[in-house]
């Protein structure tokens, strides 16, 4: 990758970016113009991060590096911050944007003027989210948490209400506690290592004196609780179906990629760092396959609790961050591919399940939507989303909405039990065939494999439980009204899995590639240092 | 010097703990705030602690051992800068929940 592509690296931040704060100038009145420009936005960041995604995967002309590494200001690295793009950081931008897009779309039905500078923290959202993906240094990893943190609680307040602003709070002291442990893990980690590079780190590991492996460990271990929260790892994730539950559904979807930041960000380092350090490796991978049994455990005993639908999808996410914690766990590339694939697949089911649930209770409920909440800050559009929707009918009302609405809920309901014909079969199937031929004899891949098949049982109870009540039970004669700007996101995200199945071979060998080149760290760690080595002939 | 600055850290990360799990909101507040004190002051404490040693490099000759590691610095002013607004963002918050919901507990309802 050279010249003006180089550049396409860090276009994912700074395309949001720029955007976004441009948008805070314009009034909140002018939701016509914030509209287009964030749509246009997150269209534009498909594009960009599946351009990359096909330049990491297929290089133009003999690149040797696996992974290409973009240093911000031309700063050589490890003094400056270094970008890395390598198959799984390419894959998580598709994902995020992919979610994003739909997210956006979906907002546009009536969500965005529920509340002021929806556009805009939804793009800094996604800035942060692209940032933690592409950032090859944990300082930086640390700013961009912030930035997707900071924006997600203005959209978990989004829409205002008692429920939302007490579950944000909750939300808020969690996270601002997890961020102050990440900071004390990265200070240790810096106070034995001197680089905050993570490549860097890897190579200076295996050099440490014997005496400086407690602080190591114990600051690997209090940043592993810090990303572990973000994941929803059980007893940690407590605070998780609660907040996701009420936040308003297009912030919900989009939430539903920031457990995967998380796991994305243990899959990295672990990926990274453990074989660069056995002695902590047989601890960490046992820590992983336990809290992830026990989160899956929690996550469908949980699930079989509760009523709400709500609720349901944030127990979903539970049991999916559970699972991949466990395969993560396994450390073996057949498992590491299957994880992958279910990564996609099941942040797309949750997305899915966040959108098609609001719709779903609307129509059991007879049509009636939320009465808007009181505006906050003077310049906020003071219309509610009722006065606008009988102005201005945005999209034509699909007569079938009953029929769209089932059959829409019939499929996510498939995804989230990982029944054949859709992606989560698939991919858990790769898991399962992985744990079953690499780990007969070890007691948890049974336990695993296990939990696995009766998290789709009680997904399936659940989701037909709620199918029931909501799609069967209710009025005949319903009367809600159903645009095609909220059922188009909602097949989007369905396509997109359905594409997975319909390439599944093509999908599957891409996932097989990335989990060989998180097994071979040593590819990400000699990008980057060639990098430092040919800027230093350079200058 | 160290024994100072640790028992400064250790005296604020407790007092942060014990206000954070306080059914108020604004004790939670608080308690925030004195967990990031501590917590400033525990990065700081990671690049090692010198006295009279700049942290930037002059003109002239460069002797890196008569400095001090410039980094940490660094890092608790941006630390100090997002903690700030954070809680910043945090005081609305409470201050929003205790508008819609009429009570300072953290959990929007009185307990019974």
């Amino acid at each position: 990758m050279t010249g003006v592509l180089q550049h396409l690296i860090i276009a994912p931040i700074l395309l949001p970016l720029v955007v976004a704060a441009a948008m805070l100038l314009f009034d909140e009145k002018r939701q016509r113009l914030k509209r287009v420009l964030s749509l246009g936005t997150s269209g534009a960041l498909v594009l960009i991060s599946a351009a990359l995604l096909y330049l990491t995967a297929w290089p133009p002309s003999g690149a040797p590096d696996a992974s290409h590494v973009y240093l911000l200001g031309n700063w050589p690295a490890p003094v400056g911050i270094v970008l890395v793009v390598d198959r799984l950081s390419a894959m998580m931008l598709v994902l995020a944007s992919v979610l994003g897009f739909a997210s956006l779309f979906y907002a546009a039905a009536r969500w965005d003027r529920s509340g002021p500078r929806f556009h805009a923290l939804f793009l800094f959202l996604l800035m942060g989210v692209n940032g933690a993906f592409l950032t090859g240094d944990i300082f930086n990893l640390f700013v961009f948490f912030e930035v997707l943190l900071a924006s997600s609680y203005g959209l978990a307040l989004h829409g205002g209400g008692a429920s939302r602003t007490t579950a944000s709070l909750h939300y808020i002291v969690i996270n601002i506690v997890t961020s102050l442990l990440f900071l004390v893990g990265v200070s240790l980690v810096y106070a034995v290592t001197g680089t905050l590079n993570l490549a860097d780190i890897a190579g200076v590991i295996s050099r440490l004196p014997p005496d400086a492996g407690p602080i190591l460990q114990g600051g690997f271990a209090v940043l592993g609780i810090a990303f572990l929260v973000k994941a929803g790892m059980w007893p940690l994730g407590f605070w998780l179906p609660n907040t996701y539950g009420v936040a308003s559904p297009p912030a919900a979807a989009i939430f539903a990629i920031l457990t995967k930041v998380g796991i994305y960000i243990i899959l990295r380092f672990s990926s990274l760092l453990l074989p660069e350090y056995p002695a902590f490796a047989g601890g960490a991978e046992l820590w992983l396959k336990s809290a992830g049994l026990a989160t899956m455990a929690f996550g469908i005993l949980s699930m079989l609790a509760t009523r709400a639908l709500s609720r349901v999808a944030g127990c979903y996410m539970i049991i999916s961050s559970g699972t991949l914690l466990a395969a993560i766990g396994f450390n073996s590339p057949a498992a590491t591919a299957g994880l992958l694939f279910y990564l996609v697949s099941s942040t797309l089911a949750a997305g899915a399940m966040y959108l098609i649930m609001e719709p779903v209770e609307r129509n059991a409920a007879g049509g009636k939507t939320p009465s808007p909440s009181e505006p906050v800050f003077e310049d906020e559009y003071l219309g509610g989303p009722e006065d606008e929707e009988r102005e201005t009918e945005i999209g034509v009302a699909i007569p079938a909405t009953v029929a769209v609405l089932g059959g829409g809920f019939i499929l996510v309901a498939v995804l989230m039990a990982g029944l054949p014909p859709l992606s989560s079969f698939l991919a858990k199937f790769a898991i399962i065939d992985a744990l079953l031929r690499d780990g007969r004899t070890d007691i948890f891949a049974w336990a695993i494999v296990t939990l696995m098949i009766v998290s789709g049982l009680a997904a399936l109870v659940t989701m037909t439980r709620a199918g029931i009540d909501l799609l069967w039970t209710p009025s005949s004669l319903s009367t809600t009204r159903l645009s095609v700007i909220e059922a188009a996101p909602i097949g989007l995200l369905l396509a997109t899995c359905v594409f997975l199945v319909i390439y599944g071979a093509q999908t599957m060998r891409y996932m097989e590639e990335t989990a060989r080149e998180l097994d071979h760290p040593a590819l990400y760690v000699d990008a980057v240092r060639n990098r430092i080595a040919t800027e230093g002939r350079s200058q | 010097m160290e024994i100072l600055l640790a028992l400064m850290i250790g005296i604020l990360t407790a007092s942060g703990v014990w206000l954070i799990v306080r059914p108020r909101t604004y004790q939670v507040v608080i308690g925030l705030s004195l967990l990031s004190y501590a917590v400033n002051l525990f990065i700081l404490a990671s690049g090692r602690l010198r006295l009279d040693a700049p942290p930037v490099i002059g003109r002239g000759g460069v002797d890196v051992s008569l400095h001090t590691d410039p980094l940490p610095q660094a890092l608790v002013l941006t630390a100090i800068v997002i903690s700030f607004a954070t809680t910043a963002l945090l005081l609305v918050v409470l201050l929003a929940s205790r508008g819609s919901t009429g009570t300072d507990h953290v959990d929007g309802q009185e307990p019974e």
